[in-house]
């Protein structure tokens, strides 16, 4: 079931560093939304947020509110890790488990759900999820082999089954496919569409025209100056962001003239 | 492809080509000097090695022939009279490591992933010193104090769990037993286990954690799925080098328990095998120049099994390396 997300006055802070300031914005549900910004401004520090992966790191912490349809993500009686099943994430780094096979990676969130799965569901299950990430042709005949083995970005579409495999809320991605190649890109960028329908898809892009092509909202996080912390320019429709943006900034780094 | 550059980044000057220059052709003699030098320690390491080796061949072959009456009573020959006390050795071993492992990987784990930096330190830090008894501490502690201590569960063990061999009995009225021991060592090599354990703990790669954060794992989980699979060969490293220090420790056991060569899994009785590292300190200063290589003997068959076990514990752990790479 997809969810909408609400962030209101949301600051995220790395110890006394406070990397993301004052975001406001909704995150629609069965839709997708890109952000795009500079290096550094803080897009990964933001999407770690919005499933409670942020506080993981020590020191790191928010303020603000996020609420994922109604219900406040950062409320005292949620329990982290259930957010974290229901809201997954592919990173930005590919990141299969080394010792586990291509098989048990796609299945290692479910697992954790249910530990005993007949192996029909199983198998059902991984295939779907390869299927869906669009690495089920190059991998039907080695599931038994470790996911380690597989090219860089044959590991991050691995890495995405995983995430499909439990069936999220939520999917987040962080520049899903920065090492991948254009026809995975092409894959996965069918992929989201296809999500869109069931999940609500939150993802990080360096590519503009990746952002344009598959999202149906999009925001742009910027920097005042360097080691300032990142904030919302503009958070717009992405026809609105890609013709006609409200920003002069905006503008200027969707045409590539910038800084 | 950042658009924006940040202050921070100078732009990096033109790549040196000149490999002739001054600063390249001292870097290249640093290069040779390091490598000689550590070439030099390897070799060093190897002769030292084979020193020992060599003398614990020459002192130690003419025991194996001595008269059958230098042994002692009941051995007619070198092999039955090592054989009970390697079997002492590696049984007080294993009970030690039975001790001891589970012990260093919670704390390890307790340190690497569960408690607070503030208390994580601290507590590092008071297993570090365990390290730094002497081994004569150890065993004063464990024939007087721990021996003390023990003196009823090991009579509870005699009276209830009497069905187990290794309770059999009857238990002994000072404490003083191969239970003890096998505590006191536990103790002794809890420290490097425990340090190994932590650091490859606390190595693994962020990413491979996050994988597992992401997916919703509580702590527990994490540590199954990224952590422990990762520090396997680290951990077993670490366990092979308690064990090596629990063979070949000699006080714990000499100081703790009166012990004979003898075969016995009764570990609370009043006699307890001996160890071969216990019976040369033993026995040496007394011993007639025959005695004398018939221990040598009984110390290489120790160096010799402690290699191999070594020698197995590697091909374990590259087994285990090459599993993970492909
Ligand atoms: N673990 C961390 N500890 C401290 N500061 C961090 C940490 N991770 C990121 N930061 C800082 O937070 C700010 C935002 O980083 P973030 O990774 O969110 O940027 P980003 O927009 O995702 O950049 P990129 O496009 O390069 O991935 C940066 O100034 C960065 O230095
Ligand atoms: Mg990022």
């Amino acid at each position: 079931m997809a969810k909408s997300i609400d962030i209101t006055d949301l600051d995220i802070y790395y110890g006394d560093f406070k990397a993301v300031e004052g975001v406001n914005m909704t995150i629609k549900a069965k839709a997708v939304t890109a952000f795009i910004g500079p290096s550094g401004c803080g897009k990964s520090t933001f999407l770690r947020s919005l499933n409670r992966m942020h506080e993981v790191i020590p020191g790191a912490r928010v303020e603000g509110k996020v609420t994922v349809d109604g219900q406040s993500l950062y409320d005292s009686a949620i329990d982290p890790v259930e957010v974290r099943r229901r809201i997954g994430m592919v990173f930005q780094r590919p990141n299969p488990f080394p010792t586990m096979s291509i098989y048990e990676n796609v299945l290692a969130g479910n697992r954790l759900n249910a530990k005993r799965m007949p192996k029909a569901t199983a198998d059902t299950i991984v295939e779907k999820s390869l299927r869906g990430a669009n690495l089920w042709n190059e991998v039907k005949d080695r599931l038994g082999k470790p996911g380690m083995g597989l090219s860089g970005g044959q590991q991050q579409r691995l890495c995405i089954a995983r995430a499909i495999a439990v069936e999220p809320e939520v999917l987040l991605m962080d520049e899903p496919c920065s090492a991948l190649d254009p026809i995975s890109t092409a894959a996965i960028e069918d992929l989201i569409h296809e999500l869109k329908s069931d999940y609500t898809i939150v993802i990080v892009t360096h590519n503009m025209q990746q952002a344009a092509r598959v999202s149906d909202d999009t925001g742009f996080f910027n920097l005042k100056a360097a080691g300032q912390p990142g904030h919302l320019v503009e958070f717009n429709p992405t026809k609105t962001m890609f013709t006609t943006p409200d920003n002069p900034d905006t503008e200027a780094y969707i045409s590539g003239r910038f800084g | 492809m950042s658009l924006t550059a940040s202050p921070e980044q100078t732009p990096t000057g033109p790549p040196e080509s000149d490999s002739g220059s001054p600063a390249r052709r001292s870097a290249r003699l640093g290069d040779r000097i390091f490598a000689g030098a550590a070439l030099g320690a390897g070799l060093l390491i190897m002769v030292v090695l084979a020193g020992v080796f060599i003398f614990l061949l020459i002192q130690g072959v003419p025991g194996l022939s001595v008269d059958p009456s230098t042994y002692g009573q009941g051995f007619d020959n070198f092999w039955s009279y090592v054989a009970p006390l390697l079997f002492g050795t590696i049984f007080i071993s294993i009970l030690a490591l039975i001790v001891a492992v589970p012990f260093a990987l919670a704390v390890a784990l307790f340190i690497s992933h569960y408690a607070p930096r503030r208390l994580a330190t601290p507590v590092a830090y008071v297993i570090d010193l365990l390290a730094a008894v002497p081994s004569v501490v150890y065993g004063l502690w464990g024939g007087r104090a721990l021996a003390q201590a023990l003196k009823p569960v090991i009579n509870w063990l005699g009276d209830y769990l009497n069905w187990i061999p290794l309770f059999k009995g009857p238990a002994s009225p000072n404490g003083q037993t191969a239970l003890t021991a096998a505590l006191v060592l536990g103790v002794m090599i809890l420290p490097i286990i425990t340090a190994i354990s932590r650091e490859v703990f606390a190595q693994t790669p962020r990413l491979n954690e996050e994988a597992a954060i992401g997916l919703g794992a509580t702590r527990w989980e994490v540590i199954r799925l990224a952590v422990l699979p990762y520090a396997k060969s680290g951990v077993i490293a670490g366990i092979m080098l308690g064990l090596g220090r629990a063979l070949g420790e000699t006080m714990a056991v000499t100081m703790v328990y009166s012990s004979s060569p003898k075969f016995t899994l009764n570990i609370i009785g009043d006699t307890s095998p001996q160890t071969i590292a216990a019976n040369i300190a033993n026995n040496y200063s007394e011993a007639t120049p025959d005695k004398q290589h018939v221990l040598i003997a009984a110390g290489l068959v120790l160096f010799a099994f402690t290699f191999a076990v070594n020698f197995i514990a590697r091909w374990a752990i590259g087994r285990g390396e090459r599993n993970l790479a492909r």
